[in-house]
């Protein structure tokens, strides 16, 4: 008779500075489903916010510095690899939310990936402008990256909440620091695999695991971040963390319904420049 | 801090002793996991600037960076009154004119590297001419690096030999003595070079030039404490420890800050017995003082570049 294997169990881990590590601090928490106990995830600490905020800004530039097209390659690779663990992904999904549709939200998922992915080097041409002016000059608009995107994802949807606002950050340029959905984390982490496979530059992209409570307020009042995507911040924390975002003025970016270049341009500064006619 | 004199080469070997590598490596190790937290923290990060050596030893360099280095060698904060000068300002000898008018009587010391600095492989004669320049320019502390070349071929006296003549060209500056460490190829041959370069007269040793890629580690930091320590048991005399290259932030000064504490004691806190030679960890220590007053991580860009 075969010998039973033994389960082998993935560690859900942070993604930090393209590598998986587990939190400075040592922590982790319990995550269930609905059928009980799933995993133990990371729980991040103040110092990993700020280590994930030094390795994001440090590859930002080198993210912007890319072209338009190549970025669009790199996120291209990450739906295909999306695809490819597409299993997984709905595995993951539906252990966690419990949900019979669990296919459906991760199509839906690597469909937006595509989607924007398709936008990299159409955003400044559509969003972009020759703009009209009373003298002897072009006058320019284009929208440039706005930096370093803190983004709190919404709690609810594990996968594709997590997509609808880390997509048009990195298709906009930005290097990103996410906070995973609290009670839901691990699809996140699963998705964070396909980066790591997929070309994305250590730093661009990562997602930190833990409590919102504990994590969020440090992550808003972070002077090193540009912009704040508050998405996943209930109405009663919004004014807190609202205000810790000023103290450098960040962007505060809420998600609008559905896919839209207006949600890209949201985590972009419009840049514009006069040029002598002629001469 | 009174000049040094020479002690004469007999104090190396009554001295002695060898390093136990594992030893060392687990000390440094274990003094590196030291957590210094809020109060402590605030105080640590205040000295650590006090002991700092604000350096540039670049080509491009020129009188004018010298100037906007010197306004924040005496005020790394301009904003901020609280926070203090820092110990000097580490140049080359071509700069060390325009750096003595630009820090005038701020209680900065102009340091200059000299001696050929940093291969050190210039004739002799050339070394002391250069160092008797930077001295007559009006620079207070003399960087010399010695020859490794010579210690690795066993000819301690050699060493000893151009460390007192350097000794004797800076008059009444002090000599700060440059191991660099990483060409040594063993501890031992640290330590030993650590008791040569006392024993001939040596004001402070110091880890780097920060020229080689294999700069200050913390058991070098470590084994070189001990040698001062027990230098200073034989001959009663203090030499300083100064600890440079890939420095970068005020975490790695406060774990110094715990070696020098361990090895050597308080007295050894000071900027006249402890020296750290960096650029950037300035403007780190800046932001962690920020951090910790405010309680909100702060953004690099809002610190002055030079």
């Amino acid at each position: 008779m075969a010998a039973e294997r033994l389960a082998v169990n993935k560690t859900y881990k942070l993604y930090l500075n393209g590598g998986f590590p587990r939190s400075e601090s040592g922590r982790s928490y319990e995550i269930t489903g609905p059928d009980g106990f799933l995993a133990n995830a990371v729980r991040a600490s103040r110092k990993d916010v700020r280590d994930a905020v030094t390795a994001a800004r440090a590859a930002s530039s080198k993210w912007a510095g890319l072209t338009a097209y190549n970025r669009g390659q790199i996120l291209y690779r990450v739906a295909e690899m999306m695809e490819a663990r597409s299993a997984e992904l709905v595995d993951e999904v539906s252990r966690a939310e419990g949900i019979e549709e669990a296919g459906r939200q991760v199509d839906e998922a690597i469909d937006s990936w595509v989607w924007y992915a398709g936008w990299t080097d159409k955003i400044a041409q559509v969003m972009g402008s020759l703009n009209p002016v009373a003298g002897p000059y072009f006058n320019l608009t284009a929208p440039e990256p706005i930096g370093v995107a803190g983004i709190i994802a919404p709690g609810e949807s594990s996968l594709a909440g997590v997509v609808a606002r880390l997509a048009p950050a990195l298709c906009a340029g930005n290097a990103v620091v996410v906070l995973a959905s609290e009670s839901h984390p691990l699809p996140a982490i699963a998705l964070s695999e396909c980066f790591a496979t997929a070309d994305v530059p250590p730093g661009v992209a990562n997602v930190l695991t833990g409590h919102r409570d504990e994590l969020a307020p440090v992550l808003a009042a972070h002077l090193d971040v540009d912009a704040l995507d508050v998405t996943g911040v209930g109405e009663d924390k919004l004014g807190e963390i609202e205000e810790a975002a000023a103290g450098n003025v960040k962007r505060v970016i809420r998600a609008g319904p559905g896919r839209s270049p207006y949600e890209v341009t949201a985590f972009m500064e419009m840049k514009t420049v006069w040029h002598p006619k002629g001469a | 801090m009174t000049r040094a004199v020479s002690e004469g080469p007999g104090i190396v070997e009554r001295i002695g002793g060898s390093v136990d590598a594992v030893g060392v490596e687990q000390r440094a190790a274990a003094l590196g996991t030291r957590s210094i937290k809020k109060e402590a923290k605030l105080l640590g990060l205040d000295l650590a600037i006090r002991c700092c050596d604000l350096t540039t030893l670049e080509g491009a360099d020129s009188p004018g960076k010298i100037a906007q280095l010197a306004s924040k060698a005496i005020r790394p904060a301009p904003t901020d009154p609280s926070i203090p000068h820092v110990a000097a300002l580490c140049i080359y000898p071509r700069l060390v004119a325009p750096a003595v008018a630009a820090l005038g009587d701020s209680g900065v010391a102009v340091a200059s590297v000299a001696g050929g600095f940093p291969s050190g492989q210039a004739p002799l004669d050339h070394r002391l001419a250069e160092i008797e320049a930077a001295v007559s320019d009006g620079a207070g502390e003399i960087d010399i690096v010695i020859s490794r070349g010579a210690l690795l071929a066993g000819d301690q006296d050699a060493v000893y030999e151009e460390v007192s003549r350097a000794r004797e060209a800076c008059g009444s500056a002090h000599l700060k003595v440059i191991l660099e460490t990483g060409e040594l190829a063993s501890y031992d041959r640290i330590r030993c070079a650590s008791l040569v370069a006392m024993a001939a007269g040596a004001d402070f040793i110091k880890t780097s030039t920060g020229k080689i890629s294999l700069a200050s580690t913390h058991p070098t930091a470590v084994v070189m404490a001990e040698a001062i320590r027990d230098f200073a048991e034989a001959t009663s005399r203090a030499v300083g420890l100064k600890v440079a290259g890939g420095i970068k932030t005020a975490k790695e000064a406060l774990r110094y800050l715990v070696i020098v504490n361990e090895t050597l004691g308080e007295e050894w806190l000071d900027p006249d017995r402890f020296r750290i030679g960096a650029s950037s960890v300035l403007n780190d220590i800046l932001m962690q003082i920020d951090k910790q007053r405010s309680g909100v991580y702060s953004d690099p860009d809002r610190y002055t570049k030079d």
